[in-house]
């Protein structure tokens, strides 16, 4: 039940603010209220799974729901992006603090969003993860559209369009795989694909995940996406929609099609490599510190590719610590840009010059995120790089370069904007700039917090990924069961 | 375990109570801070003594992750190499922020300044006492990152902030070059313990052997500045003296040499690895020499000559002779430590890093100038400071391995001379060039200059202890060499002073000219590497952004979307940005979920 409340409790709390709020009390202490809960909530659960001897959750409905497909489970593949989800709830919450533009609706859709995203994490039925899949797109897209910058019209539909055809052909791939198997839980689905059928599932599905992920060449919404979408809607979408598409990968795409995911695995590092390199020359480029981070997700994105591309063991892990190492950067990261262009009015690298100087405290944060997303070892982004680097020469030798070339040039951009951003003399326009308040520490603290554990000490996720990855690379490795 | 500990673990806390808060008035931090470097010292010292008593290397192994059967540990063992390096880094560490007390006592930022001091000694501490690849990376890294944010203190200098990031860059090339190494060595020995990698040595192809080492000394160089990635550290001088001469003399940058010696075996299995180390390291040796020799800032003098004797040290690795590497590693930290903490006491008292406004210093400060002496003589040379010694004996390995290289080697002591005296002349000698009144520097900053100067003289004379220590073998130079050695030591030191007598009033006026400019400039090293690295990725990244990206990826993606839009006709309302058509469209879609959940559960 802990599972279902889970997923129940973000659409109580949406509810909840578009009846209650303002009129009991402002919607965003119901909303921090809800997400609070719900990070609680994910604790225990995590927590109660991490106690048992196989180590996972799970809720499977009888009697009359039983016709329904709708099942849950919690397992240590889903453990660590399910804590990520609720995490970057509160900090999203935190950072729409100001919001004045109908803040009912805006703080409700976060909360939707967020029980949206549960439920993919959750889903233990392929059509319920279908579904919830696409039902993360309704929050996100009204979120960007509404409270937007300048171009939201363009850049909502963009992210809608993208997002919404490579579901489309998801769907048809949903749909092969059900009809093949003949069932739609996905834990003890019978692999019987043929290695046709496989094939053709495994490219339809993955068509939807490497839109979301964002793989190269299909990456072209997010930049704008990010840009026009509001600071909440940034990390949300930086933070854990771009998870889906990796998790989807090895949730659902590799147990499902294992043959065909073995033989489209030079393919998906290729496409990852490129993305490092891509990603990565494309941010250099920037003049717009938030495109830049935009950008910098694509390259690091790349190597959760990367890493899933091995097909073993510790590439999977690899890639599940890429992913929630950038959850928690590109969340800070997106958090600090946010809230700088609030009070500046202005994204432009060129004309925010000399931070350091008026800013102290702000600055400090930036050049910590820049560290972190650069790959500096004892941040987050060390452990999962690394790992995917080493893990990705042992199966594709000296091609493994072109990933390795992604991590210097992670370090140009990041530099860069440090550069241009909060070193240099102080500038008068900047003189009276506010520095991050007290809401605003509270909301770093954890991230930062976060990113130290996660780099020193990384086995707190690989632990937890051990059991689950073991069973899903079994079956990559051993081809069909 | 306790020598860990206290090594990595009380530094990094000193660190996190002054990033706190804790200690915010900066007479407290810095005292303060002196605690971390002298835990190094005693840690170091402590490993030593169990060491000499023959005790097993203290070790610690922990997870860091696994998955899956594969592992990555992270490991510490406080051999007699480890421990050898932390005396040197603790050492070198407590005189900087003794000298730091008075050096950097007007700036702002002295918090952030030590809290970055004090973070680089505990992860030195980690580089040295790593047990494994993974762990020794973790440590390189971050002292990397302590490195560029010190060169970039001033934050407001352009020059400043420019110098950190192509430091950060051009180390990074090397240190992707090791990542790529430890990736070979992942895939081919299976692990990274380099106990076990030793091991499975035997198992392993000559050509995955010398690609290995070969990947490793490209980190190793571009830590320790040899050529052609030595061009960040002479603009690394931008960063306060004090750290130019921990960081980026005495012991960051001889980590490359320490990452040689701690992985030697892959070396000595690889002929063809060694043979790249000596060419490159001699080359080095004799170009910075020459380029040193050009200089008028003190610090980039400095910076030249500290790339030359890095050169000595892989000249030295290069023929074999790991022990003598270590050796000039340790009497190099003592007097290279000492000149650039001189030289900061000259910029100090003096107001000028340019030596041709400089002369006539002895005077106003009497101290300084002894101890800038004493750290000549052992940098040039001279019997029987230190630097004769551990330069000898690599003269005489190398003198084993190839005669050229070892000729090389003795014309480039002969330069080290020349450069250093005339510096010295230039500086201390004679009269004022420039009306600034000098004045001599508080006992703050001479007390460690007077430790480091003992040292300087003192060290060489431990040669037999040392090599000992680490149970390496010691090279006994040939009386002929030794012989060769003083002459070129000496006709270089009366060069000096034979070229600084001839153009007292005005140095430089007899070689002015635009092939001495160049010189001066690195032979143009540095900014031809820049023009075919630099300047085409950016031009690659803005082509990417702007044609690639928005004009042929986006403009097919978002045309083949119009595309299937338009075919669609029904959509076609989509671009007219009516709310109403979204709401309807996101309904249609929930009508096609719904109907398709029904489909699904009713089978």
């Amino acid at each position: 039940m802990t599972l279902l409340a889970l997923v129940a409790l973000p659409f109580v709390g949406a509810i909840l603010v578009a009846l209650l709020g303002e009129r009991l009390a402002p919607s965003r202490f119901i909303s921090l209220a809800a997400a609070l809960a719900e990070a609680a909530l994910a604790g225990v659960a995590i927590a109660d799974m991490s106690g048992r001897i196989v180590p996972s959750l799970s809720w499977a409905p009888g009697g009359i729901l039983g016709m329904v497909p709708l099942s849950l489970a919690l397992d240590g593949l889903s453990a660590p992006l399910v804590a990520l989800t609720a995490l970057l709830a509160v900090v999203a919450t935190l950072a729409s603090w100001g919001i004045a533009d109908r803040p009912r609706a805006h703080h409700a859709l976060l909360l939707a969003l967020e029980g949206a995203v549960m439920c993919v994490f959750l889903a233990a039925d392929l059509v319920l993860f279908y579904v919830a899949w696409e039902a993360v797109l309704i929050p996100m897209y009204f979120l960007i559209g509404l409270w937007g910058h300048e171009n939201r019209k363009h850049a909502a539909t963009k992210f809608f369009l993208f997002t919404f055809v490579g579901s489309a052909f998801m769907l048809i791939g949903v749909l092969a795989a059900i009809s093949g198997t003949g069932a739609t839980v996905l834990s003890d689905v019978p692999r019987v694909l043929t290695p046709s059928t496989q094939r053709l599932v495994f490219w339809l599905m993955a068509a939807g995940m490497l839109v979301k992920l964002p793989a190269f060449p299909v990456h072209t919404w997010l930049p704008e996406a990010h840009v026009e979408a509001p600071t909440a809607g940034s990390i949300m979408l930086a933070g854990v929609l771009l998870k889906m598409g990796g998790y989807g990968l090895m949730r659902v795409a590799a147990p499902l099609c294992p043959a065909a995911f073995a033989e489209a695995a030079p393919i998906l590092f290729a496409l990852g490599a490129i993305g490092t390199v891509y990603g990565a020359l494309a941010a250099l480029a920037q003049t717009d510190l938030k495109r830049l981070v935009a950008y910098s997700s694509v390259a690091h994105m790349g190597f959760v590719l990367v890493a899933l591309a091995t097909g073993t063991a510790m590439g999977f892990a690899a890639a599940m610590l890429v992913m929630v190492s950038h959850g928690l950067v590109a969340g800070l990261a997106f958090f600090l840009v946010g809230s700088l262009a609030d009070r500046t009015h202005t994204r432009h690298i060129a004309e925010l010059r000399g931070l350091g100087g008026s800013v102290p405290r702000w600055s400090t944060l930036f050049v910590f995120t820049s560290l972190a997303s650069l790959g500096l070892p004892a941040l987050s982004g060390f452990p999962g790089e690394l790992m995917s680097v080493l893990e990705a020469f042992k199966a594709f030798e000296w091609w493994s370069v072109a990933a390795v070339a992604g991590v210097l040039l992670a370090a140009t951009y990041n530099l860069r904007a440090v550069r241009a951003v909060v070193y240099g003399e102080p500038v008068e326009r900047w003189a009276s700039l506010a520095d991050v308040s007290v809401r605003e520490m509270l909301a770093a603290a954890p991230l930062v917090l976060g990113i130290v554990v996660l780099g020193v000490w990384p086995g707190v996720v690989t632990a937890m990924t051990e059991p689950a990855v073991a069973t899903i690379v079994q079956l990559v490795q051993g081809g069909v069961r | 375990m306790g020598a860990l500990l206290v090594s990595i673990g009380l530094p990094l806390a000193i660190t996190v109570v002054i990033v706190a808060g804790g200690a915010r008035s900066v007479r407290v931090t810095r005292v303060f801070a002196l605690a971390g470097p002298l835990a190094a010292l005693a840690a170091g010292a402590s490993l030593i003594a169990s060491a000499h008593g023959g005790a097993a290397a203290p070790s610690w192994n922990g997870a860091w992750l696994a998955q899956g059967g594969a592992a990555a540990p992270v490991g510490f063992a406080g051999d007699a190499l480890a421990a050898l390096m932390l005396v040197i880094v603790g050492a070198v560490a407590a005189c900087v922020v003794a000298f730091s007390w008075g050096y950097m006592a007007h700036e702002d930022g002295q918090p952030r300044y030590y809290a970055v001091l004090m973070l680089f000694v505990s992860a030195m501490s980690v580089l040295v006492l790593a047990d494994n690849l993974v762990t020794l990376f973790i440590g390189w890294e971050l002292v990397g990152a302590c490195s560029y944010l010190l060169i970039g203190f001033w934050y407001r200098k352009p020059a400043a902030t420019r110098a950190a990031i192509k430091a950060f860059m051009t180390t990074r090339v090397g240190d992707v070059a090791m990542l790529v190494g430890m990736a070979v060595l992942w895939r081919h020995a299976g692990t990274l313990s380099v106990r076990e990698i030793v091991a499975a040595l035997p198992r392993m192809e000559p050509g995955v052997i010398t690609a290995a080492a070969l990947l490793l000394f490209g980190g190793a160089a571009g830590k320790s500045a040899q050529f052609p990635l030595h061009i960040w550290l002479p603009d690394a001088m931008e960063g306060p003296t004090p750290v130019s001469a921990l960081i980026h003399a005495a012991t960051m940058v001889a980590s490359g040499v320490f990452l040689v010696a701690r992985t030697w075996p892959v070396f000595e299995a690889s002929a063809l690895a060694r043979t790249v180390m000596l060419a490159i390291g001699v080359v080095t040796a004799l170009y910075a020499a020459v380029v040193a020799l050009a200089q008028t800032d003190i610090k980039k003098m400095l910076a030249y000559s500290t790339i030359s004797q890095l050169g000595f040290m892989f000249a030295a690795l290069g023929a074999g002779a790991w022990g003598a590497a270590m050796f000039h590693l340790t009497t190099h930290a003592a007097f290279k430590a000492l000149l650039f903490l001189a030289a900061g006491s000259v910029i100090h008292g003096a107001g000028t890093q340019d030596m041709r406004e400089m002369g006539g210093l002895a005077k106003a400060m009497p101290v300084t100038a002894a101890c800038w002496t004493a750290g000549a003589l052992a940098l040039s040379g001279w019997w029987p400071l230190s630097g004769f010694f551990s330069k000898d004996a690599i003269v005489a390995a190398v003198g084993h391995v190839s005669s050229v290289a070892s000729a090389a080697l003795i014309l480039t002591s002969a330069l080290t001379a020349l450069y250093v005296w005339r510096a010295t002349a230039l500086a201390f000698l004679g009269s004022r060039r420039s009306d600034q009144h000098a004045h001599e520097s508080g006992i703050a900053m001479a007390a460690p200059l007077a430790v480091l100067a003992v040292l300087a003289v003192g060290l060489g004379w431990f040669g037999r202890p040392f090599f000992e220590l680490l149970s390496a073998e010691e090279a006994h130079p040939a009386a002929a060499t030794i012989a060769l050695a003083v002459v070129a030591v000496a006709a270089g030191t009366a060069a000096a002073f034979a070229w600084w007598a001839r153009g007292r009033e005005a140095p430089e006026s007899g070689v002015c000219g635009s092939a001495w400019d160049r010189v001066r400039a690195g032979f143009g090293v540095d900014a031809a590497l820049q023009a075919v690295t630099v300047r085409p990725v950016l031009a690659l990244a803005r082509w990417l952004d702007d044609v690639a990206d928005e004009r042929i990826i986006d403009r097919l993606a978002e045309g083949s979307g119009k595309l299937a839009v338009a075919a669609g006709g029904a959509l076609a309302k989509l671009q007219s940005g009516e709310a109403d058509v979204y709401a309807s469209f996101v309904a249609v879609g929930f009508v096609v979920l719904a109907a398709i959940v029904l489909w699904a559960g009713g089978r």
